[in-house]
């Protein structure tokens, strides 16, 4: 029987054991040094936060693996023999495999600043990260964030929901303005700044000072000044964890290269998830995607390649979610940080300062780009089927009532976004389509 | 505001030691006037008097009270059954007066005297049955004749001349109640706002400034830290006192009378008479969906859902549940709570309730109506357009205490495959159980015999009420919130739930949507499912979550911080479709 050998328990690697398992008879193994189990590395910070256990993490009960055997090994892979067809293990003897993923994920990037490997600095990656963090953070008086990504924000909001004084140094205008545009990300650095979160814009990070133990005392910034603290999280972005594929004759950029079909440079070795670089990207796609979604989409090809259907990496229309504190978000389509040529926009913001919603749309053909949404839950099918018709913005708009995924008695915004929409677009009108509902007459 | 918060907290504790002190604290002294009231029939109360040596003697524990009170209990019935019960050499003169066959006027042999007629008029009455019977052997007529002894004396004496089981209990509850001395009784109204009173305030207190914690949304912090919420020794320390509480409320209330008599000037204010233990209980339960619902409120004020939610089981307890039933009783009006539904109201066919509304003209065929209206009608048609959550999380009292005092524990249900597998067979168990019981009763309501396939229909109502009302939903139910979560009697034990839940599995339009491809599997809404229900599972694979279990009580959606799940009712045939996840133009997955 064909041997199946997984290099990573992520999301990714998972997905691919799971539909393999699901397609095929194969021997399948998944190796990871990091845990016994598949857990959701999104549920991280609420581990920390005291929301959930890490097993509350673990979509599976431990009873699964066996019921579908996958075998589990915990080790270290070391290097890969694409020759013998091996992987050289930490711990166990070598093992032989047919086909082989490598889905080893991402690592905190770290840009050499002097300093960035002192006791009390550390990534937020990881499960071992995690209990590193949980050590440092006791009983300190201020912890220091650099990188204003998604992991950033959410260590700032771990830290602070221990009441642990926080400082953000973010590098950009705007906090994640690289992503956002200006409006949104100027909406979240308030939101952060209203959580007592000291989120410093412009602001690099310079240089990190050590105590006479060796631990992290203070920081330097950019502009020399120093803030004292006794952490350091470095959320900076990540990059792909290629260390034993290094030197193995498996061709690699920033990541492994793939082709369309996951595939890399030796024949029967793919590559997914955050760890995977495409040559030729999908169009409108970057090559290295580092979201749970990609990886999981990913996995889902590779196994129907592998169990004998050779299937592309088409991933559809983009999508992405995240919650900045308070705020949750959404986006569907593409939404730049700043209008490509020939984009249109149109931003609609509530009073409250915490909610809205940004659409592009294409200046001549009017046709529907991408939505951000902050504050209201939209729904993915209604949008992605806008998206594949080609829907123009005045359809999208008049469809907003059946796009809305909030919760009963939620307070709607429809009518006002679409008010909003016409005074600043005279001319065509757009009529909201539908009708209220009683408990939106009652408690809209 | 954390010394606000402080002080609340001060005055909880003050208020609840209080409150626990006064159980210690109590006085007792058994006074002639109150003998003759609680007991009434001359005979009894001077047969007490002969075994009772501390009349009017002052007594410093509850406990010692009640074991005197059982003490004469037993000796009166001692004595009324050596004299009056059929002794061992008398059953021995009968048996050998009885060679073969047996005839009833061999009893004469008893005597004539007062209790010799006694005895043969109570042996005609049990055993007039075996005259003329015919025995093979005198072991089989000795057992016999024992067996209408033991019964007489069962039955008869201790009801006639004694006491029996039933009598004492309730005797217990009211002579103890009505002999309690000391400051609670002489001043309940104080003995109110130093206990009740003061944890409302200390908690408000406490609650309220929550506020101010921060903006509105999600705050779960520290949940998995807290010793009260995950079972640390907070936790289990809470769940012993209720456990505790629980088992004093149903079977020993004659050790709580202080905690009733505080309460006395409430029910005189409402229905114009003293409180008992249940009057007790309902009133503790309103406040704690009350106080409770206020945090409720507090902590999910972000969610439109969870207010009106809150508000309405809160206003379901107060009106319904607690005022309604209180007035009616006032106006001379049978008790009556217009929201509870057979079998969760599982007496809701015994005989006394049936001759009580009966016998109460036209109001009380419209509450039997009513009654039977929700079970046949009521059920069925709002679960089909709202869900089973109408009533589970929405209405029901012990849904409305799970929402409110029980929300700090929803993460503690266990959300195995394991658990599902027990909870399916148990909670139908307990439904088979509860139509079986009352299929009997009303078998014995018509028909006038107890008996049906060689059962007393009286026996397994009595087994129903001690295990499954009062043990299960009510000791398991609320004791275990800080141990296995609040809804372990919802999801394992009640029958109406099970009924809910059958009709919200194969009828109705309410289901859980995922949101296309946006799940990320972090499993905030299987942790926070008080059914124990692993939302995620479906969530992940994108396919609608239809569950008999399901309260909807909205919590998964709240807590989801990616926007994925979302409470509809729409068309009921979409619930079943295929799980979808949107995203991956290149494969079309099907799970």
């Amino acid at each position: 029987m064909k041997h199946v050998v997984i290099i990573g328990n992520g999301i990714a690697g998972v997905t691919a054991a799971r539909h393999i398992r699901k397609l095929s008879d194969y021997d399948i193994t998944i190796i990871s040094a990091e845990s016994d189990y598949f857990w959701s590395r999104t549920a991280l910070m609420y581990v920390y936060m005291g929301h959930m256990k890490l097993k509350h993490t673990q979509p599976y009960e431990n009873w699964f693996w066996e019921k579908n055997r996958i075998n589990l090994l915990n080790d270290y892979v070391k290097t890969i023999d694409h020759a013998s067809k091996k992987v050289v293990l930490d711990k166990s003897e070598a093992m032989s495999y047919d086909v082989l993923i490598i889905a080893t994920g991402a690592k905190p990037n770290k840009f050499g600043w002097p300093g960035q490997d002192l006791e009390g600095v550390s990534g937020m990656v990881s499960q071992q990260d995690l209990a590193y963090i949980e050590k440092y953070t006791k009983n300190i008086n201020r912890g220091v964030i650099v990188g204003g990504g998604l992991i950033g924000v959410e260590l700032a909001e771990m830290l602070a929901s221990r009441n642990i004084p926080v400082s953000f140094l973010v590098r950009e205008e705007e906090f994640w303005d690289n992503v956002l545009p200006q409006q949104e990300a100027s909406m979240i650095s308030r939101h952060i700044r209203e959580h007592h979160i000291d989120l410093r814009l412009r602001t690099e990070l310079k240089e990190i000072l050590a105590d006479e133990n060796g631990r992290v005392k203070a920081v330097i910034t950019g502009d020399g000044k120093e803030i004292p603290c006794q952490f350091v999280g470095l959320t900076a972005g990540v990059s792909p964890n290629i260390e034993m594929v290094k030197n193995s004759g498996i061709e690699t950029k920033r990541g492994v290269l793939v082709d369309e079909f996951m595939e890399t440079n030796i024949p029967g070795i793919y590559a997914i998830g955050d760890c995977a670089e495409r040559r030729t990207p999908a169009p409108g796609r970057a090559p290295v995607e580092q979201v749970w979604y990609t990886g999981r989409m990913m996995g889902e090809t590779v196994a129907k390649t592998i169990c004998g259907e050779k299937t592309e990496y088409l991933p559809g229309h983009w999508f992405n979610s995240a919650k900045f504190f308070d705020i949750e978000y959404q986006t569907y389509g593409r939404v730049w940080n700043k209008l490509k040529e020939n984009e249109a926009e149109f931003y609609w913001e509530h009073a409250s300062g915490k909610i809205a919603m940004h659409f592009v749309y294409d200046q001549t053909s009017k046709k529907f780009l991408g939505v951000n949404t902050f504050g209201i839950r939209l729904r993915h099918e209604v949008f992605d089927r806008w998206l594949k018709q080609e829907a123009d913005i005045f359809t999208v708009l008049s469809g907003l009532r059946e796009a809305n995924f909030d919760p009963e008695f939620f307070k709607r915004y429809e009518e006002e976004i679409v008010n909003a929409f016409n005074a600043a677009h005279p001319g065509k009108e757009v009529v909201l389509k539908g009708k209220k509902s009683i408990i939106e007459k009652i408690f809209g | 505001m954390k010394i606000i918060k402080s002080i609340g907290l001060l005055l909880f504790i003050a208020g609840f030691s209080i409150f626990i002190s006064t159980f210690f604290s109590a006085n007792y002294k058994l006074s002639e006037d109150v003998l003759s009231a609680q007991l009434g029939d001359a005979a009894k109360i001077e047969s007490f008097k002969e075994h009772a040596d501390f009349i009017g003697e002052s007594i410093t524990s509850n406990f010692a009270f009640v074991a005197k009170l059982d003490e004469v209990f037993r000796s009166v019935n001692q004595e009324k059954l050596s004299q009056f019960g059929i002794s061992e050499p008398e059953i021995d003169k009968l048996v050998n007066s009885n060679q073969g066959k047996f005839d009833i006027s061999t009893i004469s042999l008893f005597g004539d005297d007062e209790t010799g007629q006694y005895k043969q008029k109570t042996f005609k009455d049990y055993g007039g049955w075996l005259d003329g019977r015919e025995f093979g052997s005198q072991e089989e007529i000795r057992s016999q004749i024992s067996n209408v002894v033991e019964n007489i004396k069962k039955y008869q004496i201790v009801n006639e001349k004694g006491f029996d089981k039933y009598k004492i209990k309730d005797l217990k509850y009211s002579i103890t109640k009505a002999s309690s001395m000391g400051k609670v009784s002489d001043s309940p109204g104080l003995f109110l706002l130093l206990t009740y009173v003061l944890c409302i305030v200390g908690a408000l207190m406490y609650i309220l400034p929550k506020i101010e914690d921060g903006p509105p949304g999600i705050k779960n912090n520290g949940i998995f830290h807290s010793a009260m919420k995950n079972v640390g020794w907070l936790g289990i320390l809470t769940g012993s006192f209720l456990i505790v509480f629980y088992i004093v409320l149903y079977f020993y209330p004659e050790y709580m009378t202080n905690w009733i008599i505080m309460v006395d000037p409430v029910s005189q204010f409402l229905k114009g008479s003293d409180a008992g233990r249940f009057f007790l209980y309902g009133f503790i339960y309103t406040l704690c969906i009350l106080v409770m619902g206020v945090r409720m409120i507090i902590k999910y004020r972000h969610s439109k859902y969870q207010i009106v939610r809150t508000f309405s089981v809160m206003f379901f307890q107060t009106a319904f549940a607690f005022l309604i039933p209180e007035i009616l009783l006032r106006l001379n009006q049978p008790y009556f709570d217009f929201k509870n539904i057979w079998p969760l109201d599982y007496d809701f066919f015994f005989d006394n309730e049936l001759n009580t509304l009966m016998a109460n003209g036209s109001i009380g065929v419209f509450m039997l109506g009513w009654g039977i209206a929700l079970i046949i009608i009521g059920v069925p048609v709002f679960v089909y357009f709202f869900g089973k959550r109408w009533y589970c999380s929405w209405v029901c009292g012990c849904g409305g205490l799970a929402e409110t005092l029980g929300d700090p524990y929803r993460q503690l249900s266990d959300k195995s495959l394991k658990a599902w597998k027990v909870e399916r067979w148990m909670i139908h168990a307990v439904l088979a159980f509860a139509i079986v019981m009352t299929g009997g009763v009303l078998y014995t309501y018509w028909t006038g015999s107890s008996e049906l396939f060689g059962v007393s229909s009286y026996d397994v109502r009595s087994v129903y009420g001690a295990w499954i009302g009062a043990g299960f939903a009510g000791v398991v139910g609320t004791g275990f919130y800080p141990l296995m979560g609040n809804r372990v009697w919802c999801r394992y034990g009640c029958p109406l739930a099970a009924y809910l839940g059958i009709v919200q599995r194969f009828k109705s339009r309410f289901r859980i949507t995922t949101n296309g491809g946006q799940c990320i599997s972090c499993g905030n809404c299987s942790t926070y499912c008080e059914m124990g229900i692993d939302v995620r599972w479906y969530a992940q694979r994108g396919q609608n979550i239809v569950r008999s279990s399901c309260v909807g009580c909205g919590v998964c959606s709240s807590v989801c911080p990616r926007g994925v799940l979302n409470l509809e009712n729409a068309d009921s045939d979409s619930r079943f479709s295929e799980p979808l996840l949107i995203g991956n133009d290149g494969v079309k997955i099907s799970s």
